[in-house]
């Protein structure tokens, strides 16, 4: 019962922040300088007056502004995205004809950093001051300071002119298509560059954050009671350290979603990934404004599914919260 | 205890020097970072381009010099917008709590969820890419963080014996919040601040290299951007802004890593 409450309330709060997004949107539509039909058909040139009349009373732009609020919002729950004038697709069918590539690579990057990101910060707590811990320290402040898409840019040229063992551009080779099997193996091929270089800078992090937090929950009291009870430090180790030290990895993973699909855009754009984030700088250089908002509402869509699944996470890990 | 720290002395120098070149270079080393002086894509130590040129005979070294203005006015004013904005709503919701503090977190987990570069190239595309647009748009993008943390503080803080000792003297509600309760709430704030002029930048460095920058201004993420499709016959036109940015970033955090050390008196027993 206390369970499906508590999803009651995530996803009553989660509807509020995707109404939120969208009345932003409308207002920043109204906002910006000039005619809002511009800013609707995305200013593609040449447009007919039959086309403007014809979006202008599909938004309701002669409406009270509270009317066209509810046109906007109405048209969005209905699944209608806007049309983008310059792909001559509707925005919907777009999106996720991208959507795929990004998830790849976002997750690709997401669980690689976490997975290495969490086992050198485990390695690094057996040792404070270890040689370990002192790269990692290194890695982590040069991992964050250094602009993704300038890292990306430097593997492109490293693994295009000096060792040319990987492909710098694209998610597919030209002509491929050998079987699923050889397909995948060419995406995977493809994927190494973008993933590592997005990677990267939440490895540094969260090695970081780990063996911070291992450190925190080794000199706790409980750990101290489980050694003094004769348990195996293994044990100890895993199930009562490790276990409670994720806890503030899962927060920061959750927070850091959103970031990690601004680091999509770049990455996407430096190495010409058919993603999300390629199809936004594209739509921003073509100032298709449609699309753009569109990628808006279903980027803050998916960071809000993401958190949600953060949080089930958080329920399951943490030992203390037991969905009763 | 800052001065101890070589690695944060070593972030302070760097970062002088830095702002040093940057905002006096240009003073000394006259000329303008749009001008054609070298043949295209000439590599570095060819005469008149000690660093290489771009595509279009620009020289890198000029744009180095030049374009440190425009990333780090953007970083530390868009930082400076979000600090501000991030200790009012943090101090209001930490101090007041209750259906206050319910609010107003709710509206900062709601700009949260918003993705903020995508925010940021909505609002830079639809008004225009002014140096004004820009800052404004990482400022109102990137100060949740310093919201939570500072809420953070005064949670804690105004339960001390000390702000009770100002309540029953009757201070007034404004001197408590920012008299008293905010100078003991600075040390983590003083670092974050730090930590959110190096992210400032890199945003600025993501938006001019997407071409979202002023395109009037030469900035070290624009010389990134407009040589990216040459970078495989001009390494250095990308490699060098990318160094000035990586180093200013740097500077920074080691800066921030240094502070955090020195203000905050947990860790430093730990060590």
């Amino acid at each position: 019962m206390a369970l499906i409450l508590f999803a009651a309330r995530r996803l009553f709060y989660a509807a509020i922040l995707v109404i939120g997004v969208l009345v932003l949107s409308f207002l920043l539509i109204r906002l910006a300088p000039g005619d809002p039909v511009d800013t609707l058909a995305g200013q593609m040139g040449g447009m007919t007056e039959e086309i403007r009349a014809g979006l202008r009373s599909e938004y309701g732009l002669d409406q009270p502004t509270l009317v066209q609020l509810g046109i906007y919002l109405e048209r969005f729950a209905s699944g209608n995205l806007g049309y983008s004038y310059f792909f001559n697709l509707p925005v919907l069918s777009l999106i996720l004809q991208r959507l795929p590539a990004t998830l790849l690579l976002v997750l690709t990057a997401l669980v690689v950093a976490v997975l290495s990101g969490t086992t050198l910060g485990v390695l690094a707590s057996r040792r404070p001051n270890g040689l370990l811990s002192q790269f990692i320290t290194v890695v982590s402040v040069i991992g964050y300071s250094a602009p993704v898409f300038w890292t990306g840019m430097l593997l492109i040229i490293l693994f295009a002119s000096v060792i040319p063992i990987l492909p710098v551009s694209g998610m597919t080779a030209a002509a491929v298509s050998g079987g699923w099997l050889l397909d995948s193996v060419d995406v995977a091929h493809h994927l190494v560059l973008p993933a590592v270089s997005l990677a990267v800078v939440y490895l540094a992090q969260y090695s970081r954050l780990t063996r911070a937090s291992m450190l925190d929950v080794l000199g706790s009291d409980y750990v101290r009671t489980a050694r003094a009870k004769g348990l195996e430090e293994r044990k100890v180790f895993f199930k009562h350290a490790f276990r409670n030290a994720m806890l503030p990895i899962i927060t920061i993973v959750g927070l850091q979603f959103g970031n990690l699909l601004a680091g999509a855009i770049v990455v996407e754009t430096v190495f010409n990934w058919p993603g999300l984030g390629r199809l936004a700088f594209d739509s921003v250089l073509r100032r298709d404004y449609p699309t753009l908002l569109g990628l808006l509402f279903f980027s803050s869509l998916l960071v809000i599914v993401a958190n949600q699944l953060v949080d089930v996470c958080y329920r399951l890990a943490d030992p203390r919260i037991k969905a009763s | 205890m800052f001065a101890r720290s070589p690695v944060a002395v070593c972030g302070l120098v760097l970062l002088v020097a830095i702002l040093l070149v940057s905002l006096i270079g240009p003073l000394v080393y006259v000329a303008d970072p749009f001008d054609i002086v070298a043949a295209p894509l000439s590599p570095p130590f060819s005469e008149g381009a000690l660093l290489g040129s771009d595509q279009q005979g620009r020289d890198v070294l000029t744009g180095l010099i030049y374009g440190g203005r425009a990333t780090l006015t953007v970083g530390a004013a868009a930082a400076l917008i979000s600090v501000v904005i991030g200790i009012t709503i943090g101090a209001v919701a930490g101090y007041f709590g209750g259906t206050v503090d319910e609010a107003l977190m709710r509206f900062t987990e709601f700009f949260q969820v918003l993705p903020s570069l995508l925010f940021a190239m909505v609002l830079v595309t639809l008004f225009s890419p002014t140096l004004t647009t820009v800052v404004l748009a990482i400022g109102v993008v990137s100060w949740p963080g310093t919201a939570r943390l500072t809420r953070a503080e005064f949670l804690k803080i105004k339960q001390y014996d000390f702000v009770a000792a100002e309540l029953a003297i009757g201070a007034r509600r404004g001197r408590i919040m920012w008299k008293v309760i905010l100078p003991n709430a600075l040390p983590p704030l003083v670092v974050s601040a730090t930590l959110a002029v190096g992210a400032a930048i890199l945003f600025e460095a993501s938006l001019s290299f997407l071409g979202l920058g002023d395109p009037n201004r030469m900035s070290w993420g624009l010389m990134i951007g407009s040589s990216r499709s040459y970078m495989l016959s001009s390494w250095w036109a990308v490699t060098f802004p990318g160094l000035m940015i990586f180093l200013t970033v740097l500077a920074v955090s080691l800066i921030g890593d240094g502070l955090n050390d020195a203000l905050n008196p947990k860790l430093r027993e730990r060590r």
